[in-house]
């Protein structure tokens, strides 16, 4: 292309600028589009949770309808919540860490570990509302009634796979040298794994579980059929109780306005809670990577 | 193994052969063998589980209506008459709608990443995108709820209500939208909860063509659009298509943001702004509620054929991005 | 050190777990939420007084049905009374606890609360969708002198089983011929038209959202969540207030005591001050409760608030049943037996 061909605007070169400079705007503004969503929606839930924060939401119960703006709290939501996570991160953890290690240590030519990874994704992808009807078939109905229990074995039945996968993955990165290293010490194969391995993939596997746990608070549609909630206080793992994904489902589809409040409060809280830690997640996965 | 006269302390130094002649090191190792088979067969049997009380559950529905049921708009609790294409219409659309909106805006932010961001802000950039992914389905319902719908509706829906004569084509293109909450917006919802899935990996797959390949291109005078769209986007064709499939998967079996935002009206939508369910918001609006047991099995039905639709979508994805990226 | 931690923790968690179920005398029950207001003010009060715990939720009334049916609940609470055939199929025992009022809703710009009047047939056909427009000369009749727009009609109704959506089905079948030919009365209906909100709460925020929609409240609803209710034609042809004085004209006749299985309608009752579609609401039990401590607990709590709940249940608009009533079911109480002995005895 001589030099004469390539000037104005609607010459052959020009006419690829042109597109070029429009892709380009256009991509600019799709992000521009993205940022401004996460803004909007960010700027809604500080200033409507932020907004409904006053000294009783950690010092009193949910309330009942009908109430002065201003009044009740969320403490038996939240104490609620960190049961259901407690106990559902323990199951989750380990089983997903021996379920990840036998996928990544003893899986190799096995055809059923090939088998079994896929249904694990099978079960990392399933809609959460399905695991939640299973889990009522499974725990509500033989114990006749919801509880926190039936809640945390379903949140628990949703986060496995996360945490088997991002172990398996963690350990495959491990190199093989510390295995061997670990075996011409004499050491045997499940030694090696406990002793060895896991410690040296530590990060990664914290890093799961917070993966997990980000999954997990933010999820209720398992809590629907299995843990659906309690007016109050309440320690009883076997009996129903009060969480904040649940609470908000009732109080945001209200038209009980101190509900509605108390809904933005518990929005923003579950919020800090997933955002922390999957920030502290990614550091650590990043860290760890610096070494 | 052999038994060492030295050995490390700990578990391996062998002390005393049991009668069967396996050291305690090697039946320690084999209860750890064991442990780990076991909760991967757990794993399974959830799975397993979870699919048989769908279909036993689901099983007096679909013998008892057959192929009707996927057919019939019909949801009268008061004659027992169940079928599921509300539903399933209301899953299928508002998947598809939030994919047609999602995917060039995943596409666009990605290229942007990778090709045209300043350094400066890449790393700011990337994290919102990160935020985004990070926020619960919940506050997303939340957000379409009172300030999405609200707005739809008072600058959309009611001046477009007002402004249509009877008869005209504008009001039949509005079917029965009366309110913010319907299934455009419900996409609306879905796109923005989908599509920092998309994007994330959409950059990765760029990140991930070589360089030599994007140097070639740019040293041949490529206008930074042609490099992507001639040569990037072709070269990760076959993986973007399955990340595109992991997305629709992700959207179809959304619950809480939907439920919030879709109207819950079972009749067979006859606009995108009419309000309409999907399977999802059914099964959380009526399980705990179904009267009869017909009611209960047409639910547990529907759920059924959610597990179908959205396994066959990751089975595809899984097929075209092959092992390492689902 | 992080094991020592790890002890600690699971130590705590342990002990926790343990007095949070040796602390057992809670119970649970689930259902309507049309009496879901004072249900919850009587727990509280219970709760400040004994220390029990009511875990009430509030699922709306075919919920409620299910889930006693399904023993998952200690009580079912139910706004729609079920016929006593099915009654002694399952064998429960079913009683009123207090009386209500239905009212319609609705979101007019320009249109307050107790400024729209409205006829049987009216909302009839409001609800069957055949009354398009709220300027439609139907409504204007009887409202001469309200400014409506021309706005289109949009129903909200219950996405849920309801009885509250029974009893107003069963009040537009007994005055529009339409209706009760096309549609009928059930807590879940086929509707023609509309919206489907979840509980009286999700109903109220549905209208309070649509500009001219029309839907329907146990009257609480409306009047906690600043909602605009209409008048409505009684049998009298009269727009009585809805205030506990016309709920509980409607209740005057009602045949307490002559009614089996206390399956007792409040639809368009006789009588100038009568509010037309109240409706009494119910709890479930079993005569031969599996668990006799939980029965126990349940009637001693709905006993104590037939004692000393009237107050807050007249705050919240809600009629507490007469005395006599009170008495009479107390005495149906011993019905609820376990080992052949009633697991409660009112004192």
């Amino acid at each position: 292309m001589s030099a004469a061909a390539s000037a104005g605007l609607f010459s052959r070169y020009g006419r690829r600028k042109l597109v070029n400079y429009v892709f380009v705007t256009l991509a600019s503004m799709a992000t521009a589009v993205a940022i401004a969503a996460l803004v909007m929606i960010l700027a809604s839930l500080i200033m409507k949770g932020f907004g409904g924060i006053n000294a009783e939401i950690f010092r009193a119960d949910t309330p009942g309808g009908g109430g002065d703006l201003g009044t009740g709290g969320l403490r038996n939501a939240i104490v609620g919540s960190v049961m259901l996570c407690a106990m559902g991160m323990v199951i989750a953890v380990v089983i997903g860490i021996l379920a990840g290690t036998w996928l990544a240590e003893y899986g190799d030519g096995n055809r059923l570990a090939g088998f079994v990874r896929f249904l694990n994704d099978v079960l990392l992808s399933a809609p959460s509302i399905l695991i939640g009807l299973f889990g009522y078939e499974l725990v509500v109905l033989p114990m006749h009634g919801g509880s926190a229990l039936a809640g945390a074995i379903a949140l628990a039945i949703l986060t496995t796979p996360v945490v088997t996968r991002t172990t398996e993955d963690i350990l495959r990165l491990q190199s093989n040298q510390l295995r061997e290293a670990g075996m011409a010490l004499g050491a045997g194969k499940g030694l090696v794994i406990r002793a060895i391995i896991w410690r040296a993939s530590r990060t990664g596997l914290v890093t799961g579980g917070l993966l997990g746990f980000a999954r997990m608070s933010g999820e209720s549609a398992p809590l629907v059929f299995t843990n659906a909630g309690n007016q109050f206080f309440s320690w009883n793992v076997l009996g129903a109780t009060a969480s904040l994904p649940m609470t908000i489902f009732y109080f945001a589809l209200s038209a009980d306005e101190n509900w509605q409040r108390l809904a933005w409060v518990a929005a923003l809280l579950i919020s800090v809670a997933v955002l922390s830690a999957n920030i502290i997640g990614r550091a650590l996965a990043r860290g760890s990577q610096h070494k | 193994m052999a038994e060492a006269a030295i050995a490390p302390a700990g578990e391996t130094a062998p002390q005393v052969k049991d009668l069967r002649g396996i050291s305690r090191a090697g039946r320690n190792d084999a209860i750890f063998h064991a442990l780990c088979l076991s909760a991967a067969m757990l794993l399974m049997a959830t799975l397993a589980g979870l699919l048989i009380s769908l279909i036993i559950g689901g099983w007096p529905a679909l013998s008892h209506f057959g192929l009707k049921f996927f057919f019939s708009s019909a949801w009268d609790p008061v004659a027992d008459d169940y079928g599921a294409a509300g539903p399933i219409v209301g899953t299928l659309i508002t998947a598809f709608l939030s994919m047609l909106f999602a995917l060039p805006l995943a596409i666009g932010i990605a290229v942007f990443l990778v090709e045209f961001c300043p350094k400066s802000i890449e790393r700011w950039v990337a994290m919102a995108v990160e935020l985004l992914a990070g926020i619960p389905s919940i506050v997303y319902g939340m957000w379409g709820l009172f300030v999405l719908g609200p707005w739809f509706n008072d600058h959309v829906i009611l001046p477009l209500r007002l402004a249509a004569e009877p008869g005209s084509f504008l009001e039949k293109f509005l079917g029965n939208a009366s309110s913010g909450s319907n299934i455009f917006t419900a996409s609306v919802i879905l796109a923005i909860m989908v599509l920092p899935f998309i994007a994330t990996v959409f950059r990765e797959l760029l990140l991930s063509v070589p360089t030599y390949v994007r140097e070639a291109a740019y040293g041949m005078g490529c206008t930074p659009f042609e490099v992507v769209s001639n040569i990037m986007l072709p070269y990760i064709r076959k993986s973007a298509i399955g990340a595109v499939m992991l997305g629709l998967g992700r959207a179809l079996g959304e619950t809480m943001a939907v439920t919030f935002i879709i109207g819950n009206s079972h009749a067979f939508p006859t606009s995108i702004f009419d309000s309409g369910s999907t399977i999802a918001s059914t099964i959380a609006n009526e399980f705990a509620e179904a009267t009869t047991d017909m009611h209960v099995s047409a639910l547990v039905a529907l759920g059924l054929v959610l597990f179908a639709i959205t396994f066959t979508t990751l089975a595809v994805a899984r097929l075209l991005l092959g092992k390492e990226k689902a | 050190m992080f094991r020592k931690f790890a002890y600690a923790f699971g130590a705590a968690a342990v002990v926790a777990g343990v007095v949070g179920i040796a602390k057992a005398d809670n119970f649970t029950g689930a259902g309507a939420t049309f009496p879901a207001p004072v249900y919850s003010a009587w727990a509280q009060a219970y709760h400040g007084a004994t220390g029990n715990e009511l875990n009430y939720q509030a699922i709306g009334s075919g919920g409620g049905i299910r889930q006693i049916k399904a023993k998952t609940v200690d009580f079912g609470a139910s706004d729609k009374p079920l016929q006593p055939a099915e009654l002694n199929a399952a064998g429960l025992l079913q009683f009123p606890t207090v009386i209500g009022g239905i009212v319609p809703i609705v979101n007019i710009p320009g249109v307050t609360a107790g400024k729209l009047r409205l006829s049987g047939p009216v909302l009839g056909d409001l609800f069957l969708g055949k009354i398009r427009r709220w300027d439609d000369a139907a409504i204007a009749r009887l409202n001469p002198g309200v400014k409506l727009p021309s706005l289109p009609v949009t129903v909200v109704h219950r996405a849920d089983g309801s009885g509250t959506s029974f009893i107003f089905t069963s009040y537009l079948s007994a005055v529009n011929r339409d209706w009760a030919a096309r549609v009928g009365a059930n807590d879940s209906v086929n509707w023609p038209t509309g919206l489907g909100g979840k509980g009286n709460d999700g109903v109220a925020a549905f209208v309070k959202q649509t500009s001219g929609s029309i839907g329907y409240v146990e009257y609480i609803y409306a009047r906690k969540d600043n909602v605009a209710w209409t008048y409505v034609e009684n049998k009298a042809h009269q727009y009585p207030n809805p205030d506990p004085v016309s709920f509980a004209a409607a209740a005057a006749n009602a045949p307490w005591g002559r009614a089996p299985g206390n399956y007792v309608l409040l639809i368009d009752e006789p009588g100038a001050k009568a509010w037309p579609i109240s409706g009494a609401t119910f709890l479930l039990m079993y005569k031969n409760p599996g668990n006799a401590q939980k029965a126990a607990e349940v009637l001693k709590f709905v006993d104590w608030s037939y004692k000393n709940g009237d107050a807050a249940a007249g705050k919240l608009d809600y009629v507490p049943l007469p005395l006599s009533v009170k008495n009479m079911i107390r005495k149906q109480w011993l019905q609820i037996t376990a080992g052949g002995k009633p697991v409660y005895v009112s004192k």
